[in-house]
């Protein structure tokens, strides 16, 4: 593999909760440890509470980490991210009615942020590149898109504004928060295509954060599944939808609503799909009360993540290793 | 088929908006049977939800039933009054709201707000609404504990559970649904599919389900509506319609989906947006979007034709007679 462009290393974000004199912690994520190539397409699979959007805010800047190391082409992030680093890796959020100024014209973002980013550009330069870039997502015609109100886009193509505002800092990996979720099921793969483009044509990294398997599986390259703030399974996307390892990745695989599986399919799934505890959660799996293999080894200690081919890893004391 | 419960006909529903009436339904007819499950599949804005309340008579300004009838039991709901209407609500008809965060009371306790919908509807006294509390709050898997639970002690799952259970009180003959798993997660969601299946099975209710996401219904509902533009376009038995889809619509949303089997394909999804309901064009809604769209598209509306237990409302499958 060429040199990651991102690496986290033993990555944790912690919240206190309750009120001033609460010693109750949140554990949003613990220990995350991954890495992005250049060119790839990464998912971060989990359900609410997972702390997949946790991660990507820590990345984006937004929060800073407890603890633990985030390298960024090559260089180790300090306490504030810098206008750069937030122009290479910048974010596209999951609600396109909150993240774009409904009182400003559609140009007016992407002139400002080229404005900022692309400091080379003239003026004229500028707005040749800001109709570039909408086309770029598959808005036109450009020049017309630009000229007019949020409140005229739909929320497909305001999703697509979000790409072409992070294409704008000409940027190495995007961090996309659930971009497509809010969106209907017609338009939300049209988003997904760009998403592929960007990767293929510009050979921008994406940092895809999704609870759709599905999903993922048709755009990102590697999955990683997160349960309750800790990285349950990693591998390529086939590794992991075609043998998935762990047991919290096989029940999300057979309750994921897909119209393709045979009747039968999921109908002797019993869990109730109750959230897991992750304020204080004490020592052992986070899974195990819920997991049908669990032993007693799994409620005092932490199953570490561990290869099980040069590209799978997970994290569980029930599956065997080769 | 055995015995029809609901009979919608015609149903209309226009919203007023400063630019003119948008037609926010438009001529929706179908029958439920006894213990059946209908799912209606669209998207935002198709009137799928406003659809709902108009057949529970729960619109309010600026929407309004402006033609059609919904008769219940041979009872045209339509023409009743507020008071005769309570009358039929959650003995006969419940509703299950999307958001459960928002349908329940945040300051009372579930077994509050559950002998709250008993006292409304029933002379019932308070041994015997603890009882009936208790019996729902298990149906649906949650600890009888939780009845001096307030909302926010319980997860989102539990909390749609307990709408359920709210709507089971009184034992309807239907119960409305709409959208209740789409705040929930994967697993969670299956396991409220499954439940409201197996409780169906049990106590032999209708439902009406509502959903923007047909996947979410692939292994639950009877028959299967997508509805477009206002308009029901194809209806018909659930695995049929996901299998043989008929309209080009429908066959654009099943073409949207990335499954989990099968191989890794190029997927297209449908271009374009959906068309105003305020001064709707003319002819098909779906033609501008539509790849296999026609010169008579442009100007006549297709009729839902049915043929063998299924409807369809296009054209292309139900080519027009020239007169």
């Amino acid at each position: 593999m060429t040199e990651a462009i991102l690496r986290v290393e033993k990555m944790s974000r912690h919240f206190r909760v309750g009120g001033l004199r609460s010693a109750r912690t949140l554990h949003a994520t613990d220990e995350v440890s991954f890495e992005v190539a250049p060119g790839e397409i990464v998912a971060l699979v989990g359900e609410s509470g997972s702390g997949k959007s946790t991660i990507a805010r820590v990345l984006a800047g937004l929060y800073r980490p407890t603890s633990g190391t985030i390298i960024f082409e090559g260089q180790v992030q300090g306490k504030r991210t810098s206008r750069k680093v937030r122009g290479r890796m910048p974010m596209v959020f999951q609600d396109p009615f909150g993240s774009i100024n409904p009182v400003l014209r559609i140009g007016h973002g992407l002139r400002r942020s080229l404005k900022l980013h692309r400091p080379d550009l003239d003026s004229e330069a500028r707005d040749a590149e800001a109709v570039a870039l909408v086309e770029r997502v598959g808005l036109l015609p450009g020049a017309e898109v630009l000229r007019r109100y949020p409140h005229e886009l739909s929320g497909g193509q305001r999703q697509r504004l979000g790409f072409a505002q992070a294409l704008a800092s000409r940027p190495s990996l995007i961090l996309a928060d659930e971009p497509v979720s809010m969106l209907d099921v017609s338009i939300r793969i049209g988003l997904l295509n760009v998403m592929k483009s960007l990767r293929d044509d510009e050979h921008v990294s994406l940092l895809y954060i999704t609870h759709d398997l599905a999903s993922a599986r048709y755009v990102a390259d590697r999955m990683i599944v997160l349960y309750a703030g800790r990285i349950v399974e990693e591998g390529t996307t086939h590794e992991v939808i075609a043998d998935p390892s762990h047991p919290y990745t096989r029940l999300l695989m057979a309750t994921a609503p897909d119209p393709r599986l045979p009747l039968s399919h999921a109908a002797d799934v019993q869990d109730l799909g109750e959230p897991p505890k992750v304020i204080d959660p004490g020592p052992g799996c986070r899974f195990a009360p819920r997991c049908p293999l669990a032993m007693d080894v799994c409620r005092t200690s932490t199953p570490a993540l561990v290869h099980l081919s040069a590209t799978k890893l997970v994290a569980c004391y029930a599956v065997e290793m080769p | 088929m055995s015995a029809v419960i609901l009979e919608v006909r015609d149903l209309r529903v226009e919203y007023s908006t400063p630019s003119g009436p948008a037609e926010a339904v438009r001529g929706v007819s179908f029958d439920l049977a006894k213990g059946e499950f209908l799912a209606i599949v669209g998207e935002s804005g198709c009137g799928k939800s406003t659809l709902l309340y108009s057949i529970a008579q729960l619109l309010e300004y600026p929407a309004q039933t402006v033609g059609g009838t919904v008769r219940f039991d041979a009872v045209d709901l339509t023409t009743l009054t507020a008071e005769e209407l309570r009358q039929h609500r959650w003995r006969d008809i419940s509703v299950v709201m999307q958001s459960a965060m928002n349908a329940l009371n945040p300051t009372l306790t579930i077994a509050a707000q559950l002998a709250d919908a008993c006292r409304a509807h029933t002379e019932w006294d308070d041994d015997r609404i603890a009882q009936r509390s208790a019996e729902v709050l298990s149906m649906v898997s949650i600890d009888v504990a939780h009845l001096n639970s307030f909302p926010f002690q319980l997860s989102g799952g539990m909390r749609q559970r307990a709408m359920i259970a709210m709507a089971l009180l009184l034992e309807p003959k239907l119960i409305i649904m709409d959208e209740p798993t789409s705040a929930l997660d994967v697993v969670a969601q299956r396991s409220l599919m499954r439940q409201i299946e197996n409780l169906r099975q049990q106590l032999g209710f209708a439902v009406l389900f509502v959903t923007h996401d047909m996947s979410v219904v692939s292994h639950f509902s009877d028959r299967l509506a997508v509805m477009y533009a206002g308009e029901f376009v194809e209806l018909g038995d659930t695995r049929d319609v996901f299998d043989r889809p008929r309209h080009p619509y429908s066959v654009g949303l099943m073409d949207a989906f990335p499954s989990l089997v099968g191989e890794s394909k190029f997927l297209s999804g449908i271009a374009g947006n959906p068309p105003s309901l305020v001064n709707p064009p003319e002819g098909c809604p779906f033609a501008p979007r539509c790849p296999f769209v026609m010169q008579e598209c442009r100007q006549f509306l297709p009729e839902l034709v049915d043929s063998e237990g299924r409807a369809v409302r296009c054209h292309l499958v139900n080519p027009r007679v020239r007169s």
